[in-house]
């Protein structure tokens, strides 16, 4: 009775923003105020069916195999979409398709890491993790080693990588809704995170798999509806489609201005066939592998993914789930390229841009052009629907997120250390959904409170961290006979401190004097610009053309002022948040040297350890198990 | 647990069997490993290094880069299909065996 009340409230909580009061927030939205209504609905059917499953789910989860893990009766290829479904985070459904629709090749290039990924999930680490494990990294790392010692580190870990990605997703999410619906930024943070509080707290693993699923099935369709009906026109062929991507006027021009005075000497089909070659984007090849080694080898290390291991009820279903999410997955970032590029065409760098800076919004505005552009009813019915995908999207990759380190908190710090592995099946469940209502409460409070802050590069650093120091942990805890507890806690230091550490000191931190002296300059350049512009409204007699004029005076004003905005803001300012004038290094992604670094930690840690009897008698019984599978069944 | 039958751990772990389990799937795991990780690290190291190459058109606009970069899903889906073949045919029989035996392999005198 009390549960069916509060979810009946977390409902209402998410019908708030669907009340009329919430349409006066539509302007300067994607969806134009008038389509509104069309938005909220498909936010309600959306959220209409998670609770529904969510309802039917609470009523199963009694026990902690059920609340961590779904009783362990999640199939192979169900847990394939729930892993996609966790994975495809609005960065990279949104996100991958802005960059391609801004950059090309290079944001092509960016999602191929994310693929790749998984190759080291299903060689090194869901099948052993299966075997081995129970419901948390802390259960992996603490097989052979000392239980509480492994069981701290790995929760530090879980919830420091957990809160990094969180507060991406949460800052993303907030500012994603408000860009595609106008509902304010606050309200869309909190009614996230209500509905994925709903999720996890009553619905545990198994409600939370099934709004992955679900997610994940409409991500997958909404996406083929929109490749359908931007390739058609192409007649289905590659070469026409690129052919159209070369030639289109609105793409040469954007390559025109991202290579400023290096365009001077090419034509316009030089120009349009760059955009399908590399480096638009990503310019510092180190960078490129650093980053990319994060992806590959941090996917592995991220533990909602790990997680997810622990809900099929064999190593053959965990091998199989991973074949599926491949799939999946890859044939999602296919569909990505043509949506990207389809964007870039039909809708136009200059009006993606003018929306949201990142690109955020190539796939909605790709999704109201096919359906017949911005004044057209089916147009606007295909925007509100791939709006409410990316708000699923959100809400569930946050509802991982939150189970994980809900999970690590109840089951390795309260139950494993705490109460020393004595609870009982009820109190431990009960001590999970306090834990999950906590850290959802301190993800609404982040979210909130990291307004307005660049978190852009945090997914980044998660991934990251992950590689650097989950990862380094768990291939030598199952692969290598002398790894031991201080082998796990050097590695799990180092490997943080150092990818924590390189990115404080990188271009991703903000440099007060660097803003300041950009900003110095557009102010320096303003009244030269003001005139040119003034002279140019002056000489356009005709009312399209002065309009446009006058639009463009408007937004030079505007930069001139936002730059002398920015100077007040920083005046008396001279350091970074760790008190650098400029970046120590130009390395964006800090993976090139925190993952080796983090293995040399896992290394000399164990080496130096006092010789761990326990660890290498263990040795043989996690081996046996991890490669043959006996006694899985018993965890 | 009072139910779990005791296993000798050190056993299976010295089982002719299972050593030859372990030595088959260790070399195949590690060699796909290096092979993807490899074949990965050619697409940002070539798209750097290698404008020249990426550059030079194939199909109609389509050029190498695009192709290279397709060419990384399907070798990514090529290596999941082998390890799931190899493993399914080859692994997965061999850890049946000794999971049925398991409880019968007395430690070696």
């Amino acid at each position: 009775m009390k549960l069916s009340k509060t979810l009946a409230l977390v409902a209402t909580a998410g019908g708030l923003a669907a009340s009329p009061s919430a349409f006066a927030f539509f302007k300067g939205a994607a969806v134009p105020e008038r389509f509104g209504w069309l938005a909220l609905v498909a936010f309600a059917i959306i959220i209409a069916i998670t609770m529904y499953v969510t309802y039917r789910a609470s009523k199963r989860v009694t026990t902690t195999q059920q609340f961590y893990a779904a009783g362990r009766s999640i199939s192979g290829l169900q847990n394939g979409w729930a892993i996609a479904g966790d994975y495809l985070s609005a960065a990279s459904f949104l996100g991958i398709a802005g960059l391609i629709s801004l950059y090309g090749y290079d944001g092509f290039m960016y999602s191929v890491g994310f693929l790749v990924a998984f190759v080291t999930v299903l060689l090194l680490i869901a099948e052993p993790c299966r075997n081995i494990g129970k419901y948390t990294l802390g259960d992996i790392l603490a097989f052979r080693n000392d239980h509480k010692t492994a069981r701290l580190m790995a929760a530090i870990s879980t919830i420091t990588v957990s809160i990094f990605y969180l507060t991406a997703q949460m800052v993303g999410g907030g500012l994603l809704v408000k860009t595609l619906i106008g509902i304010d930024y606050d309200v869309s943070v909190i009614v996230v995170g209500l509905l994925m509080l709903a999720y996890v707290v009553f619905g545990g693993m198994v409600a939370t798999t099934w709004v992955q699923i679900i997610k994940a099935v409409l991500l997958v369709c909404a996406s083929l509806l929109l490749v359908v009906c931007t390739w058609a026109p192409y007649g289905f062929s590659l070469p026409a489609f690129f052919g159209g991507v070369v030639t289109d006027p609105k793409v040469q021009a954007q390559v025109a201005k991202l290579l400023g005075d290096a365009a001077a000497n090419m034509s316009a089909s030089q120009l349009g066939q760059r955009f399908l070659e590399p480096s638009l984007y990503l310019k510092n090849p180190i960078d490129q592998v650093s980053l990319g080694m994060a992806l590959v080898f941090g996917t592995a290390g991220l533990p909602h993914i790990l997680m997810r291991f622990f809900t099929v009820p064999n190593a053959k279903q965990a091998r199989l789930s991973v074949i599926w999410a491949m799939i999946i997955i890859g044939g999602f970032y296919l569909l990505t390229l043509l949506i990207g590029n389809g964007a870039a065409i039909n809708v136009g760098a200059a009006t993606i841009t003018s929306l949201d800076k990142g690109g955020n919004m190539a796939a909605p505005l790709l999704a109201q052009y096919v359906g017949g552009g911005p004044e057209s009813a089916l147009g606007n019915l295909f925007l509100a629907v791939i709006a409410a995908v990316a708000f699923a999207t959100i809400v569930a990759v946050v509802a991982g997120l939150v189970l994980a380190s809900a999970s690590a908190i109840s089951h390795d710090i309260w139950v494993g250390i705490v109460k020393g592995e004595r609870a009982t099946q009820a109190q431990e469940v009960r001590a999970a959904r306090v834990c999950a209502l906590i850290v959802g409460a301190i993800a609404i409070v982040i979210g909130i409170l990291s307004k307005g802050q660049n978190v852009a590069h945090l997914v980044g650093l998660a991934f990251a961290v992950a590689a650097s120091s989950n990862l380094p942990c768990i291939l030598l805890t199952l692969y290598w006979k002398r790894c031991n507890t201080g082998g796990i806690v050097l590695g799990m230091i180092v490997g943080t401190l150092t990818a924590v550490g390189l990115v404080l000191v990188s271009p991703n931190m903000t440099y007060p004097q660097t803003e300041i002296a950009t900003a110095q300059k557009v102010i320096a350049a303003a009244p030269t610009k003001h005139a040119t512009l003034q002279s140019a409204v002056d000489a356009a007699p005709e009312p399209a053309a002065n309009a446009k004029a006058r639009a463009a005076l408007k937004k030079g004003d505007a930069e001139a002022t936002a730059a002398e905005a920015t100077v007040t803001k920083f005046s008396g300012q001279t350091t970074s948040l760790v008190g650098l004038e400029k970046p120590l290094t130009q390395l964006k992604n800090p993976g090139i040297y925190s993952i080796p670094l983090g293995f040399l930690g896992v290394i000399l840690g164990s080496l130096l350890w006092r010789r761990d009897k326990k660890a290498e008698e263990m040795w043989e019984e996690l081996y046996v198990r991890q490669n043959t599978g006996i006694q899985a069944e018993l965890l | 647990m009072a139910t779990e039958p005791q296993i000798n751990w050190a056993a299976i772990d010295a089982d002719p069997r299972f050593q030859e389990l372990h030595r088959r799937k260790s070399r195949f795991l590690w060699l796909l490993m290096v092979l993807s990780v490899v074949y990965y690290f050619l697409l940002p190291i070539g798209a750097a290094y290698c404008p020249t190459l990426f550059r030079a058109q194939v199909w109609g606009p389509i050029n190498f880069g695009i192709l290279f970069a397709l060419s990384q899903f399907v070798v990514a889906w090529l290596i999941a299909y082998v390890y799931y073949r190899k493993a399914s045919r080859e692994f997965d029989p061999m850890a049946e065996e000794l999971a049925r035996t398991a409880a019968s392999i007395a430690r070696p005198s």
